[in-house]
């Protein structure tokens, strides 16, 4: 067969088509396909956090909490704290010989999958489309379940209060609806933080650490952890020196307790008629029992 | 019933036949003059206000709780272990009903009062627990949160609580002497009624432990396994067993004149003890497997590891061993004396999980505050005083010969 020059830019167009045609399927269902890729996200490049406290203090206002502890004071650093009911996000500082000191801003990690989310029974915690893990106040029973799950120990409960409320870091969520960035990414002067979507932000971690000149260690905290998180973390020293919990599965956190809920629906068909099968032979063995007795008893009657 | 009641005391009036056992008024006060009432009484004392300060001003008023640690006592004892104690209700009712074993007739309805009381106390510790109770309805009604175990364990336990209640509304109905036509079409319905009991708690029992499968880094790994769910759903029938031979053994010395002399408990005891080594034993491999499962045999050798062992051998493979023995030399002391152990053992399991080993390296370990110690004490003198408030005026561990012929 010859081939003109129409027929082959024809034939080479249809397959050209085609190939773009199955390519978003092939890449979703490649292995390296990202959770969350389209999910706004920040990244926290530990290595230019200076500890000014600014995000804690602008979060403050965000969420109108109380003022920041020690505002201004370096003295805060002396303790490690911890977010509370009251205190969506802190700064720590950690320091390697009394030197050489590294800033540390915590708060909700909000992940792609999050185990909160999954663990509560009445949807009050829900990961919306966007990013944010966002509470709905009205729906909490008060469980406390999330709090047990988060592998973070992210949930902080209002145990002060007769009619308490689960507290935490919203991701701004409501200013992320109006366009805006988060609060504390708005605020930061050093450029710790960056705010973006979740596959950027991966790609620009992986960019920074495998610079020629790199420092950084080849690990991208939460871009695993917990199936993934919307918060990722990335530093020069190993992450466990920086208050980083270790050991969290790399699965989403709903796949844990997956089995015991996939086995529900074989219970409430299979045990029914299996019991009501072993219910009928009780029945035949009485009755056949009956029968005996009563042909025994027959020549003596 | 009621006419030979009157021709006996020609006066008596419903109330004080009824609620009084024929008592005068002050007669059934001068019988509440016992050590044991005037125990119970001081407990309620102290307990009820405290219940009142905790809903008046917090739980962290009342309680230790704290940011890490979310569940106490009033989860890993009242609503873990009044459930797992429970298990004796549908156990017992299965053994009888659907797996045609007659001889434990006369344990079912004590064996469902346990279990109903079991589960409404549970339910009102985990009241006490939730932050706000008054949501309950949510889940229930437009909020499902299907992703979550605890909604299917919601769900389960108010289900169960109501099929518990039916099977043990026709004691009610022959109490009081009405509903004959209600209390017929439930005894009909005893099958389905049994069935559905089966089915709800080895999905609630099971899923009880499977709550703990989202806490892989808080709880120690000898308690944290993915067989959890089986953990907690066998261990249940075994200490719901237990419970049973110390609950019928206990309340027929406590009831004499309450209960049917001709029912021979001994073989019921011995009965049950065989059921209960069988699936101690079972539960006794499928912790060893656990271990194995998550490669976990040089932590036996820690501290915690040592309190493992403990538990596993002192409340599991041991008590499985006596009953065992105690059923094949008719000992029946010593079946009940392994009952109450094993109870205890099924106690220390649900507080390991839910309490001891949840965040055991962390720094302020949680141990409770006196006043959750006392709202739990309260909760279950409270239950121990309605099963005899009701074991004294209705039909449980006695027949009425009107309804003798039945099954």
């Amino acid at each position: 067969m010859k081939l003109s020059r129409r027929t082959f830019f024809k034939l080479g167009g249809a397959a050209g088509a085609m190939t773009i045609a199955a390519a978003p399927r092939a890449v979703g269902a490649s292995p390296t396909a990202i959770p969350g890729a389209g999910m706004k996200a920040v990244l926290v490049d530990t290595t230019k956090c200076a500890g000014c406290r600014a995000c804690e203090a602008a979060c403050a206002e965000a969420n109108r909490l109380a003022e920041p502890a020690m505002a201004g004071d370096e003295r805060v650093f002396t303790t490690r704290r911890v977010t509370d009911q009251r205190t969506f996000t802190v700064v720590n500082r950690f320091e390697r010989g009394g030197a050489d000191t590294r800033f540390v801003k915590r708060q909700c990690m909000h992940c792609v999958e999050p185990a909160c989310a999954s663990a509560c029974l009445a949807r009050a915690l829900d990961k919306t489309p966007s990013g944010p893990v966002v509470y709905h106040p009205e729906r909490c029973l008060g469980c406390r379940y999330c709090m047990v799950a988060c592998p973070f120990d992210v949930p902080k409960y209002e145990y002060e209060s007769a009619s308490p409320f689960v507290r935490k870091c919203t991701f701004c969520a409501e200013r992320q609806v109006k366009g805006l960035e988060p609060a504390c990414t708005s605020a930061c002067p050093t450029g710790a933080l960056t705010f973006g979507t979740r596959a950027a932000l991966l790609d620009e971690a992986k960019r920074r650490i495998y610079d020629r000149d790199s420092k950084y260690v080849p690990h991208i905290y939460g871009e695993e952890e917990a199936g993934g998180t919307s918060w990722m973390y990335i530093s020069d020293r190993p992450l466990d020196e920086l208050g980083f919990k270790g050991g969290v599965p790399t699965v989403a956190y709903s796949s844990l307790a997956q089995p015991a809920l996939a086995a529900v629906p074989f219970i409430i068909t299979l045990w029914p008629p299996l019991l009501m099968g072993l219910y009928s032979f009780s029945q035949r063995r009485a009755q056949a029992e009956a029968e005996a007795d009563a042909h025994e008893e027959v020549p003596h009657a | 019933m009621r006419s030979s009641a009157q021709t006996m005391t020609p006066q008596a009036s419903w109330f004080s036949e009824k609620i009084l056992m024929g008592l005068t008024p002050r007669a059934y006060v001068r019988s509440l003059f016992t050590p044991f009432d005037l125990i119970a009484g001081l407990i309620l004392a102290v307990g009820i206000p405290v219940i009142i300060y905790r809903f008046a001003f917090g739980l962290g008023a009342a309680t230790n709780l704290t940011q890490e640690t979310p569940w106490g006592i009033w989860i890993g004892f009242d609503m873990l272990c009044g459930v797992a104690l429970a298990a004796g209700g549908f156990s017992i009712a299965s053994t009888v009903y659907i797996f045609g074993l007659k001889d434990f007739h006369p344990i079912v309805r004590p064996a469902v009062l346990t279990a109903f009381l079991g589960y409404l106390f549970a339910v009102l510790g985990l009241m006490c627990d939730l932050g706000r109770p008054w949501n309950l309805p949510i889940p229930m009604i437009y909020s499902f949160g299907t992703t979550s175990v605890m909604f299917e364990v919601g769900w389960c336990v108010m289900l169960y609580t109501t099929v518990l209640a039916l099977e043990f509304s026709p004691a009610l109905f022959e109490w009081l002497g009405i509903g004959e036509g209600i209390r017929r079409l439930i005894v009909k319905a005893t099958i389905g009624l049994t069935v559905a009991a089966v089915l709800l708690s080895t999905l609630h029992q099971s899923s009880l432990g499977a709550l703990f499968l989202m806490a892989p880094t808080k709880i120690h790994p000898l308690w944290y396994s993915p067989f959890i769910p089986a953990y907690f759903f066998i261990s249940a029938i075994g200490a719901g067993l237990s419970m049973v031979i110390v609950e019928s053994s206990l309340s027929h010395r406590a009831f004499q004149g309450r209960a049917d002399h001709e029912v021979n408990l001994d073989r019921v005891a011995i009965g049950l003890a065989r059921a209960a080594a069988v699936v101690l034993f079972a539960y006794f491999f499928l912790k060893l497997q656990g271990v194995a499962d998550g490669g976990h045999w040089a932590l036996l050798a820690t501290p915690m590891g040592y309190w493992f062992l403990f538990e596993v051998l002192g409340f599991v493979l041991v008590p499985s061993l006596l009953f065992a023995h105690g059923a094949r030399t008719r000992n029946t002391r010593l079946i009940k004396w392994t009952a109450a152990w094993t109870v205890l053992g099924a106690v220390v399991n649900r507080l390991n999980v839910s309490v001891i080993a949840f965040n055991w390296n962390i720094e302020h370990h949680y141990v409770p505050s006196w006043m959750e110690v006392v709202t739990t004490l309260t909760l279950v003198t409270t239950g121990v005083l309605c099963f005899r408030w009701t074991v004294n005026r209705m039909p449980i561990l006695r027949e009425l010969p009107q309804y003798r012929d039945e099954h």
